[in-house]
């Protein structure tokens, strides 16, 4: 039987007239990486905060580790750890100071505080930067520093709200080795995202679009999903292509990338290939069909059509 | 040109930030109406109806006469009657009554001869009361119905003053204890109220509520800091006053501790109450000016207590800074033990209770 970490039946979030998060439905397996990937304002801190019980949904259940949540969220801070998006250390304090600090207020014990501050430290190569003010590094170092606070109480959940969002691409891979690291040892991670190559990591993954959940799978297997409907034309005149395909209904999406076209087309179009042939102005445009990637999905879960 | 836009554009975004900040708008029509009404309504420098003990050792007809007469001036009020001087001079000390007024054995003598008729025992500290006794030293009275109004206009004055604790009447002997009052609303309410709103803003508040911290132990913990940072500023300010200012020093340094921490843990609270109320560190800073103004105008600090209205006075009970000018003048000028204060300490003490409870209760973990 599969142990889940996080239930959620049906949440809302209502602020005033805005629905934030829309009947939202979502079971994250323990010990799994979970993905939460929108766009802007899709509702995925807004969801995050309704887990962890920072704000009350305005409709539905949650249960967290067991717990029903808003009531028992007392009971689960010990044992979830939360990456804000916005970053939520000391600035003013140094690594160890507010690593200190995290310590004392979950109650570490006193003689294995030191010995777990060292070993995060160690853990997140932060060693060298323990006695630096935290308003004295780069975005990088700091969202170092907010994990290994996030984690210094061995938390078996962990949500991470856009943890690596001021992170150039060789640090966020090593980031995402401390986030495997975390997971082989048992830790369930839910972590949300702009990045598709971080969104690719994740073991399961779920796309928001105004507060709905528009797809809810594995990533290879929601790649696979759009098998044969992307298609790359490489040739002349490639703009005016673009433009008149945007106009058709059949096309979710067509982005230039460098000197080909990536078209996305909709689920309806039975033969792609052929379909696109027929659209083509100038002789010279070559179609073929392409590996879909995760922004294709991303762009077909997020252009208002609805998962099947 | 360009300048010109420039300008207005900068005034423009002004105004519309303002508007947006429904508080620091309500504080801009609240500020000077609440000060207008304090200096113009409350703040009386013309001091009348001090509050005072009679004792009268002769139980003569005269003393009654005498002390009507006195009454009817209005400048004082007669609140007690005591047996014996030195029962009126401890409540003068423990601040009951500003002064007593002492009739002697042999006043009916004292009358026939033309003589001073009593003495008055001040309580001299601030000198705006202290010269509004004096006033009375030489004033006429009227001993025989029958006589002219101006008949007892005795060569020595009808009475005999005997200023207590300030003798040369200083008025920094008087300001320098009540200054401590004002120091410690001004930093310890501005600590505490910026103490939850500037992790608000910062947003650390998000990490910390996700943390098992309790709501009463994060209140605590926000006090205990500022607790020594006020017991600091209050030595400074009454040392300073001694060396230079040559303030005395008469009570225990044990009541002057205990009333300061009443004092400092109740303005410490009051300042968490307003950083559960404000949403910003401008909002925070504005409810605490809110809260100094009257602690300044009403305490006593500035002016006689005694001299405004009795609904002035009533306001004026709900600030900490009055019962701790109270208290640091009777412990510093009239050295007064715990005993006799205890009921302004035990005022600062339940204030302090009721506002850690209702601070913890506004507080929520929560964003919603
Ligand atoms: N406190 C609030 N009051 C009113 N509306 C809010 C509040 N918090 C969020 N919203 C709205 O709810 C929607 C979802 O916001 P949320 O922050 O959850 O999005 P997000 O997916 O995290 O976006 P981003 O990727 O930009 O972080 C947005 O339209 C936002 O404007
Ligand atoms: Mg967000």
């Amino acid at each position: 039987m599969t142990e889940y970490a996080i239930r959620a039946r049906g949440i809302s979030k209502r602020f005033g007239d805005l629905t934030a998060v829309d009947h939202l439905d979502m079971e994250v397996e323990s010990g799994r990486i979970f993905g939460f990937l929108g766009p802007n304002g899709s509702g995925k801190t807004t969801t995050i905060r309704m887990l962890c019980g920072l704000l009350t949904p305005s409709d539905g259940d949650v249960e967290v580790l067991g717990l029903k949540v808003p009531e028992q969220a007392e009971q689960l801070r010990q044992r979830i750890g939360y990456m804000t998006q916005k970053f939520s250390l000391y600035t003013d304090l140094s690594t160890r100071e507010n690593l200190r600090f995290m310590a004392d207020i979950y109650g570490l014990d006193r003689r294995d505080r030191w010995r777990r501050i060292d070993e995060v430290l160690a853990q997140f190569t932060l060693t060298d930067l323990r006695d630096r003010r935290l308003d004295a590094m780069s975005g990088g170092q700091r969202q170092r520093v907010a994990l290994a606070a996030a984690t210094l109480h061995r938390p078996t959940l962990l949500f991470l709200d856009e943890p690596t969002s001021a992170v150039d691409p060789e640090n966020r891979r090593d980031f995402w080795e401390k986030l495997f690291d975390l997971s082989e040892a048992g830790t369930t991670i839910l972590v949300s995202t702009h990045y598709m190559d971080e969104a690719e990591r994740c073991h399961r993954l779920a796309i928001l679009e105004r507060g709905q959940v528009r797809r809810n799978d594995a990533p290879d297997a929601l790649m696979q999903a759009l098998d044969g409907r992307v298609i790359e034309v490489n040739g002349p005149g490639l703009r005016q292509l673009r433009q008149h395909l945007m106009a058709q209904p059949e096309v979710v999406s067509a982005a230039q990338q460098g000197s080909s076209l990536r078209v996305l087309l909709g689920e309806p179009v039975a033969a792609p290939l052929d379909y696109l042939r027929g659209q083509l102005n100038d002789p010279a445009q070559q179609p073929r069909a392409t590996r879909p990637n995760l922004e294709d999905v991303f762009m077909a879960a997020t252009s208002g059509e609805r998962a099947a | 040109m360009s300048a010109l836009t420039r300008i207005a554009a900068v005034s423009r975004k002004e105004f519309l930030q303002l508007s947006r900040d429904r508080m620091s708008f309500g504080m801009i029509i609240m500020i000077p109406l609440v000060q207008l009404l304090l200096f113009g309504y409350a703040i009386n420098s013309v001091v009348r109806h001090v509050p005072i003990a009679v004792v009268d050792l002769s139980g003569s007809a005269a003393a009654r006469v005498i002390t009507e007469q006195v009454r009817v001036t209005q400048v004082v009020d007669i609140v007690s009657r005591f047996d014996t001087p030195q029962e009126a001079e401890a409540a003068v000390i423990a601040g009951e009554v500003r002064a007593a007024l002492v009739f002697p054995r042999d006043l009916a003598r004292r009358v026939a001869a033309g003589d001073t008729v009593g003495q008055w025992l001040v309580d001299a500290s601030d000198t705006m009361v202290s010269s509004a006794l004096l006033s009375l030293r030489t004033m006429p009275l009227k001993l025989d119905a029958a006589a002219p109004a101006a008949a007892y206009t005795a060569s020595p004055p009808t009475f005999e003053v005997s200023l207590f604790f300030n003798p040369e009447r200083r008025s920094a002997v008087n300001i320098v204890p009540g200054l401590t009052a004002i120091v410690l609303t001004m930093t310890m309410i501005l600590f505490t109220a910026l103490a939850l709103v500037r992790e608000r803003e910062l947003g650390n508040m998000e990490l910390l509520i996700t943390t098992p911290i309790h709501p009463i132990e994060l209140m605590v913990a926000k006090l205990v800091p500022y607790i020594l940072v006020g017991l600091v500023q209050v030595a400074i300010i009454l040392g300073l006053g001694r060396v230079v200012f040559d303030v005395p020093f008469l009570g225990g340094l044990g009541t002057l501790a205990l009333a300061t921490l009443v004092f400092i843990a109740a303005s410490l609270t009051l300042g968490l109450l307003i950083s559960t109320i404000a949403r910003t560190q401008l909002q925070a800073m504005q409810l605490t000016i809110f809260i100094l103004l009257p602690s300044i105008l009403l305490s006593g600090f500035m002016f006689p207590y005694d001299a405004m209205p009795v609904a002035a006075q009533y306001i004026a009970e709900a600030f900490p800074a009055t019962h701790f000018v109270r208290l640091v003048r009777g412990v510093v000028l009239r050295g007064a033990e715990t005993g006799q204060l205890a009921g302004d300490m035990l005022w600062l003490g339940g204030f302090t209770l009721v506002m850690l409870l209702v601070a913890t209760a506004r507080f929520h973990k929560r964003l919603d």
